[in-house]
């Protein structure tokens, strides 16, 4: 479940991409070199339509193909939002497997991480989607059938409540992978689960498949104040998405592949969320999987999470 | 050439009647015309027409799906014995239920098709030109299974008409490997379409061993039927002689395979209930509701009793035999499987979500439109096979020299 071949897409664009671009159309087998002029029947939002339908899934495509990608996607995201934004490709470092863990005597229930989830993520505002869902829970009980999922009082925590962060388990052998009919989300070199926006066929078989209700559908098209946009996107990760395909959690790769901390990370007031390379033996997430007593949740589906919990 | 001269004499036959005739056809191609209308909002406006969430992600149209893989897969209890045990009555009217095999199939397609956020990219699932996630995605082998019965259930009687048009005899020793092949199909299709749901660990209410079984037990009531009731309208409207003892047999069949289709329902119920653990929520809140959220509730128990009162009357000898009660037990089992196998699997998987949320489901007026279309194309599509099917099995349709 890795890359059938070498990273290819840089983190910057070739003059060729941002002047001329090639584009691969169809199964590579014609390729047309078309120029940045603007015929006056809006001859580039059609060649971008055509180009986009013909697009082969992110796995097969060449670095000058998703270099093509690349640009489309930021002339989509110019004419749907009127936003310049900036999408990469930054590919997954050697040696670096990412995992997570959460105290959750830390968790307060402030849902700080929520919010910045979304913000960082582009999720849709009125879709209301969020990738990150804390559940409540009376003291005394980890059932979580019992758990309230809209809690909201004046202020939390509430006593005699406690707080459960569940978001993707960027499982090491996930049932959603495993559904797709068209390989359009896979397990990234760096353990990341993530899905190929613009292969998806929007079949929801994957969210029939996960045992953490993980990934999310777009019934219809995001709406993103301009103002509101994050520019700084990945193809993988928080570029804007187009209606009628599943998106989930992706470990903000956007940032982690860049060395950053996850939004939700960084959100957090309390110190309850840790991140890491689980390859490293000096990072904190492994010191904490050596040095406290951690569960995950559902472990007896056997989908191996990357995502653990522990308390103090 | 002939064969196009055969495939246009079948077209001007479909398109060949009285006014009744024509005015059925209007009436289904309208009926068509409106979900198309329905479909076209839905592709406009997305998905969030219908009345699925992220916590329901699988909803009517996907439970019509799952019922008509069982419809399409009953044409075997007509292959069997017309092939196998040689049923001279039987094989009279085997076309007629491959050509119902045929439009299910048809059906079921349309409605995973519908169901899709981008069926734009439908051709993602082609091999080689995209990527089919064979043989490790179950629904790559749905989409496996269900094209090669299509086309077995459209080449078998496309042969055996064909050659019946010219004047000739088929060559049984020629299509009788195709016939072996399409009885195994038929089962196969259906144990995958139920390995689809009951694959999954996350999703309780389906992962049962069970559920493979369940699914070919209750296609094999609702199939019968289904097809009892067509031929009796065959019989009616048309001149083309259908044996007594066919619709006995289908009856009979009916019978024991809904007897076991509610054993198996029994043994369900016990399985869950008696030690009741967190593994029966979904069922608990399909039969009796969960924290006060109750709206299946209506439908399974509707689908029970439609169940067990046709079970009654098919049970009863002298009942069955009377054709008007078996006409009830064929629309109540009809729709007693309709439900249970749709409203009453796909949509309760759902409830409570994994992380144990409460979120119902109600099919919006797009999706009743949508799917009326689909079943309307497909009576359609069976209307128009019939027709062709029984022009040439009566000799009036042969090839002109």
């Amino acid at each position: 479940m890795t890359m059938d071949s070498d990273p290819k897409g840089k983190d910057y664009k070739s003059a060729l991409a941002r002047r001329n671009f090639l584009r691969g159309i169809g199964m590579g087998a014609v390729t047309t070199v078309a120029t940045v002029a603007q015929p006056a029947w809006g001859g580039e939002t059609f060649q971008d339509a055509f180009a986009d339908f013909f697009q082969k899934d992110y796995r097969r495509m060449s670095a000058e193909e998703i270099d093509a990608a690349l640009g489309r996607i930021e002339r989509r995201a110019k004419r749907r939002y009127g936003v310049d934004i900036d999408c990469v490709n930054t590919p997954p470092q050697e040696g670096v497997v990412f995992g997570y863990a959460i105290n959750i005597s830390r968790c307060r229930g402030y849902r700080d991480c929520v919010h910045a989830c979304v913000k960082e993520n582009n999720l849709g505002r009125d879709s209301q989607v969020q990738y990150i869902r804390v559940l409540e829970l009376n003291d005394g009980d980890f059932n979580l059938e019992h758990s309230d999922h809209y809690y909201d009082p004046e202020t939390v925590p509430v006593e005699g409540k406690h707080y459960l962060p569940v978001q993707c388990m960027q499982c090491d052998d996930p049932p959603c992978v495993k559904a797709c009919p068209v390989e359009a989300t896979w397990m990234e070199p760096d353990g990341i689960v993530v899905v190929d926006y613009d292969w998806c066929i929007g079949c929801r078989y994957c969210m029939a498949a996960c045992p953490y209700w993980a990934r999310h559908f777009n019934w219809t098209t995001p709406e993103i104040p301009a103002e509101e946009i994050n520019t700084k996107t990945h193809y993988l990760g928080n570029r804007p998405r187009p209606r009628g395909v599943v998106e989930k959690c992706h470990f903000c790769v956007q940032r982690t592949r860049k060395g950053r901390q996850p939004a939700c990370m960084e959100a957090c007031p309390t110190g309850a969320r840790i991140f890491g390379n689980l390859l490293d033996p000096d990072s904190e997430i492994r010191y904490v999987l050596a040095n406290k007593q951690v569960f995950r949740l559902k472990e007896e589906l056997g989908t191996d999470p990357k995502f653990w919990y522990f308390s103090d | 050439m002939a064969v196009v001269g055969f495939i246009l004499d079948s077209i001007r036959e479909m398109f060949r009647g009285p006014r009744e005739y024509w005015m059925w056809l209007g009436a289904l191609a309208a009926i068509v015309a409106f979900g198309a209308w329905n479909y076209s909002q839905q592709l406009m406006n997305g998905l969030v027409v219908t009345g699925m969430s992220d916590q329901v992600s699988w909803g009517f149209y996907i439970s019509n799906f799952a019922f008509l893989v069982g419809i399409a897969a009953a044409a075997v209890l007509l292959v069997i014995p017309a092939y196998l045990f040689d049923r001279k009555d039987i094989k009279d009217v085997v076309l007629v239920g491959e050509g119902m095999a045929v439009a299910a199939v048809m059906m079921a397609i349309m409605f995973v098709v519908v169901d899709l956020g981008h069926p734009d990219r439908l051709w993602h699932l082609m091999p080689v030109i995209g990527r089919f996630h064979w043989p490790i995605s179950l629904l790559a082998w749905d989409v496996l299974v269900l094209s090669v019965y299509f086309l077995l259930n459209l080449a078998i009687p496309f042969y055996v008409l064909y050659s019946h048009y010219q004047g000739k005899e088929p060559n049984f020793r020629l299509y009788f490997p195709f016939v072996v092949i399409a009885m195994f199909w038929a089962i196969s299709i259906h144990t995958v379409t139920a390995f689809l749901f009951s694959a999954n660990p996350a999703r309780p209410f389906w992962h049962s061993a069970l559920l493979g079984p369940r699914f070919i037990a209750s296609a094999f009531a609702s199939g019968p039927a289904l097809i009892i009731i067509a031929l009796q309208i065959v019989r009616k409207v048309t001149s083309y002689p259908i044996s007594q003892t066919v619709i006995d047999t289908l009856a009979l069949i009916m019978t024991t395979a809904l007897q076991i289709s509610l054993f198996f329902v029994g043994v369900e119920l016990f399985t869950d209930f008696y030690n009741e653990g967190a593994h029966a929520a979904s069922i608990h809140y399909l039969f009796f509701g969960l924290r006060g959220f109750a709206s299946l509730q209506m439908w399974i128990w509707v689908s029970l009793a439609l169940n067990l009162v046709a079970v009654v009357i098919l049970m009863i000898h002298p009942l069955r035999r009377k054709i008007v009660m078996l006409n009830i037990a064929c629309v109540l089992t009809f729709f007693g499987i309709w439900i249970e196998k749709g409203m009453g699997l796909v949509i309760p998987g759902f409830i409570p979500t994994p992380l144990g949320e409460i979120f119902e489901y109600e099919p919006t007026g797009i999706e009743l439109g949508v799917a009326a279309g689909i079943w309307a194309f497909g009576i359609l599509i069976f209307t128009l096979l019939a027709k062709a099917v029984i022009a040439i099995k009566q000799r009036k349709l042969v090839r002109s020299r």
